[in-house]
């Protein structure tokens, strides 16, 4: 609770970027991370490739293939992960699915996510209710924090039920779809941002799902406190490889 | 009573089952969850579904004694006959219910997933009959060992949308299902079989309980008995199985098998026996027994059969199996070849290629004199023809 708690308790507009551990090559993980870092990122999401991910897009859903194709698995992420311990300081938060912790053994899984000095986790299908009868006391124990998400159908008691579990913040999905970059943020979705900032949620919001540019990234940033963008980086650095990274960074924060 | 073998409130057979979906779809699934069993349960869907079962789909299906069959492995055996039914198989029981139940929710975009194709037909033929739009996801290599399917779906007025990724199979159709319902929350996700979130699993098994309903009074009307001492059925994701069994699962006495597919073999790395390869985990939002590696990666199965080439179960039958309520043995792709050949030679039926891993148990199981048998025939093997044809000089 501390990293990532403090850097959204003093900075506004935060960008956060999302890649897939062992893309495009298996060793790339800890490149990426450090480039991602002196470029000025302000904060990781490191994807643990899976081989269904259902609330991924194509794009997402193409990297995690190719990277188990590349031979990663999960032992070789956190050994990637361990090498950069002391030396990354941009918080990271591990994004995977369920059945990835489970097969793992879920306390063998926290215990080698603190010791890569991770606090943070997303875990796309993981729902309420299961965090409820048993995920939050396994997570508490290790003092690991998970991530919920809200859409545009999500009602407003599931809402504020997911604000008072939140202890970092809440991942706003900007539309109902899944991940892939969409282009222009439409009226619709305006006005759902808007419905969300004015209900003074204690938890501070970041926006994810069709952010893609500056454009997109600045109107994100008008109604919450960052955005993450996934698969337009992950498209962008397939295309151009990991020096582009700094330039692709560049052009958002400019 | 509520039966142990129905879930409870989070959609859970013992250890099984669940929701696990993205916060996406929770909203769908709340829907579904809070309304399924009312609309189910209320007369103006009983009247509904019980008429279109009977003058549409051709119910009750009879139950039929295989003479020669009997004759040749010692034991009664009855066909209960799925694949008389509308469109040739079991499965448009589960697809004119659950299209009332679209009906009654007001959804008007039906999606569905495909392996063999019979789940993807059935629910273009009831979408035509009810004039909704039909989506169709069914994984490439499907669409190609399944052409005549295809054809129907189309001609039904079905989009068929082929699936790309990972096997390019029933799994990955299902994914890509899952995925546009995401996309596309004012859909219906009409699932073919027992599996996915709750609640489709319970949902799926009650609707394809008219089977063992039936079965129920046809063997009383045939033997004076109460019940059958076995009933066979092929499991994929276990939608006929579950019907086949579901009257019969507290009377502890009726023995259950559920056959799986075992490929080129159960360990030879070419096989789709989920029982005997997977162990617990996660797959198209419900808890379940999976084939994975040892970092919870899905495998990708193989069955010569489209129907059952999926690496999970549905909840039901996990239960079923880790309870040891059911017994399940398992085929290969030959031996279910050499059953649809010999049902077709000694009995005049051409079964489905899933349909024939039941009947190729027969000669593995030492039956007791007098045993009354009943295997769920859940599909006719007009589909197969052309893979029939191919290994019919071998």
């Amino acid at each position: 609770m501390k990293k990532l708690n403090t850097l959204l308790a003093q900075k506004e507009n935060l960008l956060s970027i999302y890649f897939t551990c062992g893309y495009p090559k298996l060793g790339d993980t800890t490149q990426v991370i450090s480039a991602l870092e002196k470029s000025g990122v302000d904060f990781i999401e490191v994807g643990l490739p899976y081989s269904d991910p259902l609330a991924d897009g194509p794009t997402i859903q193409d990297s995690s293939q190719k990277a188990l194709e590349n031979g990663i698995n999960l032992d070789i992420v956190f050994e990637q992960l361990m090498t950069i311990k002391e030396t990354n300081k941009t918080p990271l938060v591990l994004m995977g699915y369920l059945n990835q912790m489970l097969k793992y053994g879920e306390d063998k899984f926290c215990q080698k996510v603190v010791d890569c000095g991770i606090e943070t986790l997303i875990i796309p299908d993981l729902p309420m209710v299961e965090f409820e009868n048993h995920y939050q006391k396994l997570f508490e124990t290790y003092g690991l924090t998970n991530v919920f998400l809200i859409t545009p159908n999500t009602s407003v008691s599931r809402i504020q039920k997911i604000d008072s579990y939140t202890k970092v913040f809440i991942y706003v999905v900007a539309s109902s779809s899944i991940t892939g970059a969409k282009g222009a943020i439409s009226n619709q979705q305006i006005d759902y941002f808007k419905r969300i900032k004015a209900m003074q949620l204690k938890s501070k919001l970041i926006i994810g799902f069709g952010i893609s540019d500056k454009p997109t990234f600045t109107t994100a940033c008008d109604f919450a406190d960052g955005a993450i963008i996934g698969s337009a980086f992950i498209k962008h650095i397939g295309s151009y490889g990991l020096e582009s990274i700094d330039a692709f960074i560049g052009a958002i924060k400019a | 009573m509520k039966s142990k073998f129905q879930p409870d409130e989070n959609g859970y057979f013992g250890q099984y089952g669940g929701a696990f979906i993205p916060e996406l779809l929770y909203p769908n699934i709340k829907e579904l969850a809070d309304n399924y069993i009312q609309i189910i349960e209320s007369e103006e869907f009983q009247v509904e579904y019980k008429s279109l079962l009977k003058d549409y789909v051709g119910r009750p299906t009879p139950l039929y004694l295989a003479k020669r069959l009997s004759e040749k492995y010692g034991a009664h055996i009855y066909l209960k006959r799925e694949d008389l039914n509308h469109t040739g198989a079991h499965k448009v029981n589960n697809t004119v219910g659950q299209i009332l139940i679209a009906k009654k929710l007001g959804k008007t975009k039906i999606i569905a997933e495909t392996g063999a194709g019979q789940h993807g037909v059935a629910t273009a033929t009831v979408c035509a009959l009810m004039g909704l739009e039909c989506t169709v996801f069914m994984g490439e290599k499907d669409i190609v060992r399944q052409a005549p399917n295809v054809a129907r779906m189309k001609m039904l007025g079905a989009k068929v949308v082929p699936a790309t990724s990972g096997s390019k199979t029933l799994k990955d159709a299902t994914n890509e299902a899952i995925r546009y319902w995401i996309q596309n929350p004012d859909t219906f996700y009409l699932i073919g079989s027992v599996v996915g979130p709750h609640p489709h699993p319970d949902m799926v098994a009650r609707l394809q309980a008219i089977i063992s309903e039936e079965m129920k009074w046809q063997l009383k009307e045939k033997t004076g008995k109460e019940n059958p001492d076995t009933i066979i059925a092929c499991v994929g994701g276990g939608s006929n199985a579950a019907g086949a069994f579901y009257h019969y699962m507290e009377d502890e006495d009726v023995e259950l098998i559920a056959v799986e597919a075992a490929g080129l073999g159960v360990h030879s790395g070419e096989s789709a026996a989920t029982s005997q390869l997977g162990q617990v985990g996660i797959i198209h939002g419900s808890k379940t027994i999976l084939m994975q590696d040892e970092y919870g990666q899905i495998q990708e199965p193989y069955s010569i059969s489209a129907g059952l080439d999926y690496p999970g179960v549905g909840p039901l039958h996990a239960y079923l199996f880790e309870t040891k309520r059911a017994k399940f043995m398992n085929a290969t792709d030959k031996e279910a070849l050499a059953a649809a050949y010999e049902l077709t030679k000694i009995e005049g039926i051409i079964p489905a290629l899933e349909t024939a891993h039941a009947l190729a148990v027969l000669p593995k199981i030492k039956f007791k004199k007098d045993q009354v048998v009943v295997i769920n025939l859940s599909g006719r093997g007009d589909k197969d023809l052309e893979i029939f044809i191919k290994h019919l000089e071998e």
